[in-house]
């Protein structure tokens, strides 16, 4: 289809492993997914340096020692997202950043910033580069043009592309493909988003914030419970309502007359009845976002996917997504419900 | 302010047509643009790959008409691309060599470094917030870039200050700011419609579907695939802090008026209006309150005031 230095990646065969990637906001958070069946824990340093930074979360560098030896000595991996942009001023804070990642064993970096990957492969060439979501590379063409000049090995796709266009990016690239597979759904290119910049100044490209905990301000009024964002009314429960978090996307507004979730209902994304097409297509590792979440989720969502992964890799064909799966992924699902999001292509 | 000019001489841009207007309504207002103040004017559909109003070969007789009248004349790629039908036009675009072109997704950029082009812009969604990135982009053949519309002006005047490779910058200084791109299509979910058959409802909306919060404040404004700000971006009064910075200033094109902005943005940079002047004189020409938070390392909705 391409000309290029790649040839595609194999196909999925029976014995093709793909990874199950799971969220450590902590290091409690860590050994649970480690000791619920991760193969690989993603986290970050207690800054701006990954895109969730919040307060009481993430790891100063002896925490991480620790949650890579714990890892290690369970032949798991530990991935470190370094997937904010940094700025002139604020450059070697990322670059340390890395160095400190390399120093500790890290398994590979999450990055989106290109000046940083070169920089990680100058100083740091055995270290292994993931190109992160926040990257924004939704083609074949953008993953092969970081494959090519920074020797990226494995990237994120952003949760824009319909089954049918994952299979295509697969096809087209020796790149190894992770995508999302259970967790809270950006519905917007992740990468592209300054929602959250434009209502508070603070944004997840550079700041590794969305809708900050910190400019947020529960209410209850005569007409309701209201949630703001910076003073921006982000929606207005009832009394039979449950009132949500006020992530800016996920509020109800005012179009034309008519009030609605505009942008996208509370919902999480949950692709485990797609796990054998995606599998067929040759995806080599599933993520499951939520750094932000509790110990108890990583538990309950490490357990349930690594039990659907197993099963897929067993017997592909035979594989029934069980109801009970369902059920324990909902109780911890925002909203409490689930979408394909645009894998499924009326999502769109 | 007579010196500053001598020494910076500002070009003032025209920005990509974001929105969907009918043909001809898009072909009369680029007519008009020929006799604009505009120096350098953008073309090509960049948020959602169904409008055709006007196709490639459509756009390149635009581009060739503002080139007669002496634009410089640039094709701007889409934002988003998910689609092989979407690399196929990325390519076609490339594989012309009359006009420069707007790289908006590294996807552009890996084509046209590989087909040895040197000469194009890369665009305000590429994520470049600091001089490293900045000099790889330059080093494969970019020769002016797009601050990202989030980044403040200290921001930007640091980046500049450390080193930054030798390369043209341009900042955008009026219109809806583009805040976000989806797969989703905002405007056909608004008609309860599904993208894949959207029956085109954007089309003649000639600045966006206007998103209000539940107490009637004008928020976002939904255009499609893409999410902009309700308020409008207006770096009049500060654009003797934006032309430090910047050789090109850009103006989005809106529904009305778009002219008589580039005008705002002339008389302004020559010394013929003082800057809070133009800015004053701007109100009639904004379909909504202003902002200019971002520039000033603010939340982007802000309209900040200097003591």
């Amino acid at each position: 289809m391409v000309a290029g230095l790649f040839s595609p990646a194999p196909a999925m065969t029976s014995n093709s492993r793909i990874e199950l990637v799971c969220p450590a906001g902590s290091l409690p958070a860590l050994k649970t997914a480690v000791d619920h069946g991760a193969d690989c824990v993603y986290l970050g340093f207690k800054d701006a340096t990954n895109a969730r930074n919040f307060t009481g979360l993430n790891f100063d560098a002896n925490a991480m020692r620790e949650g890579v030896r714990y890892a290690h000595d369970r032949r798991r991996k530990v991935l470190l997202a370094l997937n904010t942009y940094p700025q002139a001023g604020n450059w070697s804070a990322w670059t340390a950043a890395i160095d400190r990642a390399a120093d500790l064993g890290i398994d590979a970096v999450i990055l989106a910033d290109p000046g940083l990957m070169a920089y990680a492969q100058k100083t740091h060439p055995a270290l292994r580069l993931h190109l992160s979501v926040q990257g924004s590379a939704t083609s074949y063409e953008a993953i092969n043009f970081y494959a090519e000049r920074f020797g990226i090995q494995r990237a994120v796709l952003p949760r824009v592309l319909s089954l049918p266009q994952v299979e295509q990016v697969i096809a087209n690239t020796a790149v190894e493909i992770e995508v999302f597979g259970f967790g809270g759904l950006c519905v917007m290119v992740e990468g592209r988003c300054a929602l959250s910049a434009y209502a508070t100044g603070e944004s997840p490209n550079c700041n590794g914030a969305c809708s900050p905990g910190k400019h947020v301000r529960w209410e209850q009024t005569p007409s309701g419970m209201e949630t703001r964002l910076n003073g921006i009314l982000i929606d207005r429960f009832g009394d039979g309502e449950r009132a949500g978090y006020p992530t800016l996307c996920k509020g109800r507004f005012d179009v034309g007359g008519e009030t609605y979730y505009a942008i996208e209902e509370p919902t999480s994304l949950n692709t485990l009845e797609l796990l054998p097409d995606l599998a067929r297509a040759g995806i080599r590792a599933i993520k499951i976002e939520g750094r932000q979440r509790s110990p108890a989720y990583v538990a309950q969502v490490t357990r349930v996917w690594r039990e659907a992964l197993d099963r897929v890799m067993r017997d592909i064909d035979g594989f029934r997504v069980q109801p009970a799966w369902i059920a324990e992924l909902d109780k911890v699902s925002e909203g409490r419900s689930h979408t394909l999001g645009a894998y499924y292509r009326p999502w769109k | 302010m007579n010196a500053m000019n001598a020494m910076n001489p500002m070009k003032l841009a025209l920005g990509p047509l974001l929105y969907y207007w009918p043909r001809q309504a898009t072909l009369d207002f680029y007519a008009q643009v020929a006799d604009s103040p505009a120096d350098v004017v953008y073309v090509g559909e960049t948020v959602c790959s169904r409008r055709h109003e006007l196709r490639l070969d459509d756009w390149l007789e635009v581009a060739a008409m503002l080139r007669a009248a002496g634009k410089e004349v640039v094709l701007s790629s889409q934002s988003l691309i998910e689609s092989e039908s979407d690399l196929k036009a990325l390519r076609r675009i490339v594989a012309q060599a009359d006009f420069r072109v707007e790289a908006n997704d590294m996807s552009a950029v890996h084509l046209l470094t590989g087909a040895g082009r040197r000469d194009w812009i890369a665009g305000p969604t590429l994520n470049i917030f600091n001089p490293h990135t900045l000099a790889l982009l330059a080093e494969s053949g970019a020769t002016r870039w797009v601050a990202p519309p989030e980044m403040s002006g200290a921001v930007l005047a640091e980046l500049l200050a450390s080193g930054a490779p030798q390369i043209k910058t341009e900042v955008l200084a009026w219109g809806r700011l583009p805040l976000a791109h989806s797969a989703r299509c905002f405007t056909a979910r608004h008609f309860n419609l599904q993208k894949d058959t959207c029956e085109f409802r954007c089309l003649g909306m000639s600045d966006g579907l206007v998103l209000r919060t539940r107490e009637g404040e004008p928020f976002l404004t939904l255009n499609g695939v893409q999410t902009q700000s309700a308020r409008v971006h207006n770096l009049l009064a500060d654009l003797s802090s934006v032309r430090r910075s910047a050789q090109v200033v850009r103006v989005s094109p809106q529904g009305e008026h778009t002219i008589r902005v580039l005008e705002l943005f002339r008389e302004s940079a020559v010394g013929r209006l003082a800057p809070q002047e133009a800015f004053r004189r701007s109100a009639e020409c904004m379909v909504e309150a202003p902002c200019n938070g971002f520039w000033h390392g603010r939340p982007g909705v802000e309209q900040y005031v200097p003591s």
